[in-house]
């Protein structure tokens, strides 16, 4: 009986596609907005993913402060670190590979007429070793240069681009803050990270060259630390904790004035917020599902007065009010359903084309497809509901009667 | 009032009107349109309803065809109150003993003959093999063989009233209601459609109601009621056609 109500329902559909279509193509919209929003968050997903990976994530950060989630950020009253901290993490800690002390500020790089706004990274090579960066042309940094704070400097891609065109750096001069530094290397691009910044916008200079001439200080705002290959980051960072409240004499029961983030967990808080950002539009599509589903209800109306005598015709010659309940119910769920279906292929269709565009990874997520389709049908129970009793509960004289 | 219809030996009273009233509105409004009909029709009979409009007549059909309750007085269905029954009952009553054919046919429209045939067995859960092969035998019966397939738009007045009598006779019904079945239609094709009633009613010993303003369609039925103001006016008895 079901069944014969479906083929029923799929007859009266076919009889007017032009209507039915356009009844559908709030349900086909919405679902495709779903669908195609969710797809291409997914991607970015995946894409954020996949580009921390690439960094590494056996990389620890350690930076002074606490970790605040929320508003805030970090605090800053937090003493900086010094460079003896890095030295004892390397020294004292197993199963580290790398570690490299960083302090960094903006300043202007300047070439002839050509200057550019940049960050310039103090470190040691261990940086390069850490952040995973190869060497386009020119070297590393020296042991003298590094232990004495030479001017020289590696130049990041985009900087090299901005101030030297097509023309060969090394040998030459920048000037960062009236300082000429030589160019000893550049830098292979490693494009746009995923969060949108340009991670070959910097010059990396010595440590030591940034502290005595640029910042004045010995501070040193971070530390990276890359762990051996098989060595679990967790007892890394355990180790480094406990290195670090020995070293800044924090008693037992204080909390920490400093913190220790591994990658997996900026993967875990990036990955949050993208899934936020795409359940946030994904409610916007389903308000146009919602918007779909009274276009559904609103010509269902429509149908059931027009086809008033068929209605009573039914209802005399044996229907019972809930034959004729089930026929206009299931015909609004089929209905919807197709929508359902055009609106998961478009989706899909137009998210491909997303991805390709906005060059993310397409990322087809089969719960979604199957959500929306019974989200779709579900509109259709919801908006056919109040038609379908409509029709049911007509009086089979006067609905004999109508013309 | 006459009570007694044409009580032949063996033959069963398979529908009963004592003292049904109804009435539509209340107080001053009440319009008053049955004042106590006493009916009798029996198994087999060929009964036509006549009368001016107003009369009652269709309000009368519609009681009798479970479409409506009686305001007062017991209208009994094989022994069964109609008047007590619910809605759903009702339907099913219709449903498995009662067929309708009506002034304007009330085919599906844009559906074929076949499948407008069909309906009435689809509501009663028969396989679709077994519908099918019913549907073609009705066809067959009203002969429309070989126009199974044409939607109501292609086929004429006459034909298409043989297929809504093919609906009403795929079941079986007990009774036959038919309302004005020749009202549309010319008097060649009212001829067809008369014949066809009268052949289903002496081959199969179907009972058959008909509501009709022609005296010339009423002279098929062996038995004329004539209403007048809400009650029956007057009873005749007539040969019979056929």
């Amino acid at each position: 009986m079901l069944w014969e109500t479906v083929l029923l329902a799929l007859r009266e559909i076919r009889r007017n596609v032009m209507r039915s279509s356009l009844t559908v193509l709030g349900i086909v919209i919405g679902v495709a907005a779903v669908i195609t929003m969710v797809t291409l968050g997914g991607g970015a997903t995946a894409q954020v993913t996949s580009d921390i990976a690439k960094m590494g994530t056996n990389l620890l950060q350690v930076r002074p402060g606490q970790l605040h989630r929320g508003p805030g950020g970090t605090r800053s009253t937090a003493n900086m670190f010094k460079v003896d901290d890095a030295e004892a993490i390397a020294r004292e800690i197993s199963g580290v590979a790398a570690v490299a002390p960083v302090a960094s500020e903006m300043l202007q790089a300047i070439y002839g007429n050509a200057n550019w706004s940049t960050t310039v990274t103090g470190s040691t090579n261990g940086f390069l070793q850490v952040r995973n960066w190869t060497l386009d042309s020119g070297r590393q940094f020296s042991e003298g240069e590094l232990r004495a704070g030479k001017t020289v400097c590696i130049l990041g891609s985009t900087v090299r681009k901005e101030l030297f065109g097509a023309q060969d750096p090394l040998g030459t001069t920048v000037r960062l803050r009236n300082i000429s530094f030589k160019v000893i290397g550049v830098l292979i691009s490693k494009g746009q990270s995923s969060f949108g910044t340009d991670q070959d916008d910097f010059v990396l200079i010595p440590l030591r060259t940034l502290q005595r001439r640029i910042a004045g200080n010995i501070d040193v705002s971070r530390i990276y630390i890359s762990a051996q290959d098989g060595i679990s980051t967790n007892k890394v960072q355990e180790d480094i904790e406990r290195l670090m409240r020995e070293r800044r004499r924090i008693s037992l029961g204080k909390d920490d004035d400093f913190h220790v983030r591994d990658m997996e967990e900026l993967v875990s808080t990036l990955t949050g917020t993208t899934r936020v950002l795409t359940a946030l539009l994904g409610a916007v599509a389903a308000v146009s599902l919602i918007v779909g589903g009274i276009g559904i209800m609103n010509i269902m109306l429509v149908s059931v007065t027009e086809r008033t005598r068929e209605i009573g015709t039914r209802l005399a010659i044996g229907a019972l009010e809930r034959d004729v309940l089930m026929q206009f119910l299931v015909e609004a769920v089929v209905l919807s359903s197709f929508g359902g279906l055009f609106g998961i292929l478009l989706g899909l269709a137009s998210a491909a084309a997303g991805a390709r565009f906005l060059a993310v990874p397409f990322v087809l997520n089969i719960g979604i497809v199957v959500i929306a389709f019974l989200f779709s049908a579900a509109v259709g129970v919801v908006f056919g509901y109040f038609p379908a009793r409509q029709a049911a509960r007509l009086d089979p004289i006067e609905a004999l009667r109508h013309e | 009032m006459n009570t007694t219809g044409s009580k032949g030996i063996g033959k069963h009273p398979l529908i009963e009107m004592l003292g049904v009233t109804k009435v539509y509105g209340t107080g001053q409004a009440a319009m008053h349109a049955l004042r106590g009909i006493n009916l009798r029709i029996d198994q087999g009979e060929f009964v036509a309803v006549m009368g001016p409009s107003g009369s009652g007549k269709s309000t009368c059909m519609n009681i009798l065809g479970c479409l409506d309750t009686p305001t007062a007085g017991a209208y009994l269905f094989e022994g069964i109150s109609v008047g007590k029954l619910s809605r759903g009952q009702r339907a099913l009553l219709r449903r498995h003993y009662l067929g309708f054919v009506f002034q304007g046919y009330n085919l599906l429209n844009r559906t074929s003959a076949l499948e407008n045939v069909e309906l009435p067995l689809i509501y009663r859960a028969i396989p679709a093999g077994r519908r099918r092969s019913r549907a073609l035998e009705a066809m067959e019966a009203v002969g429309l063989k070989g126009w199974e397939t044409h939607t109501p738009s292609e086929l004429s007045g006459g034909q298409q009233q043989r297929v809504a009598i093919a609906r009403a006779m795929v079941t079986a019904p007990m009774v036959l209601l038919a309302d004005e079945p020749t009202g549309n239609l010319d008097s060649v094709r009212s001829k067809e459609i008369m014949d066809l009633l009268t052949t289903f009613n002496q081959k199969q010993g179907i009972t058959i109601v008909m509501v009709t303003h022609d005296p010339e369609i009423a002279v098929y039925a062996k038995r004329t009621i004539r209403f007048l103001d809400g009650v029956i006016d007057s009873e005749e008895q007539n040969g019979g056609v056929g």
